[in-house]
């Protein structure tokens, strides 16, 4: 049975109530937007790249506690990555939500506390709560002006 | 040859009018003996759609098991019989909603549908630049969007009127928008959103007060309430089988005569003509000429079943059942800390839509659903009425025939757990 203790962890608990970057990144160089129609979440997202590096990432917006914190964890992990292991990050994130085998990606950093989200996979529910932000920043790298949505 | 549309059969199985049995009602639904992970399923998620009686059931595999056959067509035994009680549904709607004739009823597919088929067929061939369409601000968006898109196409204007912080509609400001041009107003019966139940019958004399016919959107009234449309005096009434315990896929447009018949039809095809060359097609008359195509006989038929079920517990009965339920639930809610009711209009039906400090809906949800307790989070199809509230969404929980006090309990302990869980 799932455990709604797996879900809930402390760490997002508290990046939900207490969320990292959350603000507007004044000149930053990307944004992009992501909506979950269904149940109304939205978020921005900010990167200011130098170069091929996440100079600074920010977010803003509405959303449940497992999109806060997926989009407050991101922008923690991000920074300071390179545009490659950004890429490679989302597909390790995708695969632990989603209750894939582990596989180590070429070039992927370590997960760290993304980790956290393996108990989303217990809830395929909730999936699209986790990957709203990392849709919007895959849209961000790509400078996709459409909203990224997840229906 | 017995079907399960005869109405003698779910006459065995259901409490005799007037008499309200709940363990009786609850044994007519299958749907609600099973647990969800190992606890009992508390549905308390009406307002989305309700669930099915036996009876219902019965009636639909009844004509697939034994009338199957198209409607007004075959010369043969089971064509008249599934004619005999498609037509049979009809009746039962006509008397349900005490419409003057049954040829005002008008099966679609739900009340989506029906709203579409006002638009295009009544309002499109004469809505004029500068002409006005008044709408509240607590639709459901298939309220507003079908009005959107035929302002836009002629250059008309939507009007929403207003409401104030309880969830009701402000009197003053919709009669203020009555204007000269206004062409129709479209307007809920009660809000899915908010359980609002509006003052149709003022609203609908100060509309007529000045010429302007009304469309009563009434999917969530007429599985709560008694609904009289001759009584109310409105030109037309929608709803959709699913949230009357009644099949999917079906719903009723109910519409006066009188301007049914002026109307042009709204999609071309079998059964709706009465005869067709190349050069020049004759419309069928009513109800038909707005039944184009096989229509869905077994969900119709069904529905007929949801309205003898409803009708033999009695609208009146389930309303004061319901009343007592949401009086509970929302005396339970004051006493949680942090708990905001969003909708408290003084007259409500079965809707208890709620925020808790600091937790999103759908982490509410998520919660509540390990329990087996099933609510909507979201902004319920009237994004508009979370904007007018400046929140993103709600938690709602709404209640039908079948819901116990027990229930409500469950889904206030599950509020408890979310705040144990997310403090």
């Amino acid at each position: 049975m799932a455990d709604l203790r797996d879900l809930y962890q402390q760490i997002i608990v508290d990046h939900s109530r207490s969320p990292r970057n959350c603000r507007v990144l004044q000149g930053a160089s990307l944004s992009a937007e992501g909506d979950n129609p269904l149940c109304g979440d939205h978020v921005t997202l900010y990167v200011q790249m130098e170069g091929e590096r996440v100079k600074d990432i920010s977010f803003q917006g509405n959303g449940c506690a497992i999109s806060t914190a997926s989009a407050s964890l991101l922008t923690e992990m991000l920074k300071g990555k390179t545009r490659a292991e950004a890429e490679a990050l989302f597909e390790s994130f995708h695969d632990v939500v989603t209750g894939a085998p582990y596989v180590e990606k070429p070039g992927a950093p370590a997960l760290g506390k993304l980790a956290v989200f393996a108990g989303v996979s217990q809830f395929p529910l909730r999936v699209k709560c986790a990957t709203l932000v990392w849709h919007t920043l895959k849209a961000a790298l790509n400078q996709i002006k459409e909203p990224v949505s997840t229906e | 040859m017995k079907t399960a549309s005869n109405p003698s059969d779910h006459k065995t199985t259901q409490p005799l009018a007037a008499e309200f049995n709940l363990l009786q009602i609850r044994q007519d639904f299958p749907v609600l003996k099973q647990t969800i992970r190992g606890k009992p399923l508390v549905y308390l998620d009406n307002a989305a759609t309700t669930q099915k009686p036996q009876c219902v059931m019965d009636a639909i595999v009844g004509f697939y098991a034994f009338d199957c056959s198209n409607v007004h067509r075959g010369v043969h035994e089971l064509s008249r019989r599934a004619t005999e009680s498609y037509e049979g549904a009809r009746l039962k709607v006509q008397k349900f909603l005490n419409a003057a004739e049954s040829r005002e009823i008008i099966f679609v597919r739900g009340a989506t549908e029906g709203i579409n088929l006002v638009a295009h067929s009544f309002l499109r061939p004469t809505l004029q630049p500068g002409d006005e369409i008044l709408i509240s601000a607590m639709e459901h968006h298939s309220n507003i969007v079908p009005w959107q898109m035929l302002c836009e196409e002629r250059g008309a204007i939507l009007r929403v009127a207003p409401i104030n912080d309880l969830g009701e509609l402000i009197m003053e400001a919709f009669e203020q928008l009555l204007s000269p041009r206004t062409r129709l107003v479209a307007i809920t019966h009660v809000s899915n959103a908010l359980g609002t139940i509006t003052p149709i019958r003022h609203i609908i004399s100060l509309a007529h007060g000045k010429g302007v016919p009304v469309l009563v959107d009434g999917a969530q009234a007429v599985a709560h309430m008694p609904v009289d449309v001759q009584e109310l005096d409105c030109d037309f009434y929608v709803f959709s089988g699913h949230k009357l315990y009644g099949p999917t896929g079906i719903g009723v447009l109910y519409g006066n005569s009188e301007l049914l018949e002026k109307m042009v039809p709204f999609q071309g095809g079998g059964d709706m003509i009465s005869s067709v060359t190349f050069e020049k097609t004759t419309y069928n008359t009513l109800p038909y000429k707005f039944e184009a195509g096989t229509p869905n006989i077994a969900a119709t038929i069904g529905l007929g079943a949801a309205i003898d079920y409803v009708s033999a517990i009695g609208l009146k009965n389930i309303a004061a059942h319901e009343h007592q339920l949401l009086a509970y639930a929302t005396e339970a809610f004051a006493r949680i800390p942090g708990v905001r009711l969003i909708g408290t209009a003084s007259k409500k039906a079965a809707v208890l839509s709620f925020l808790v400090d600091g937790v999103h809906p759908h982490d509410i949800g998520t919660i509540l659903d390990q329990d087996g307790v099933a609510i909507r989070a979201g902004h319920h199809c009237a994004q508009p009425v979370m904007a007018r509230f400046g929140i993103p969404a709600t938690t709602r929980a709404s209640f039908g025939v079948y819901n116990t006090t027990a229930e409500i309990d469950a889904l206030v302990a599950g509020i408890y757990k979310v705040k144990e869980i997310m403090g």
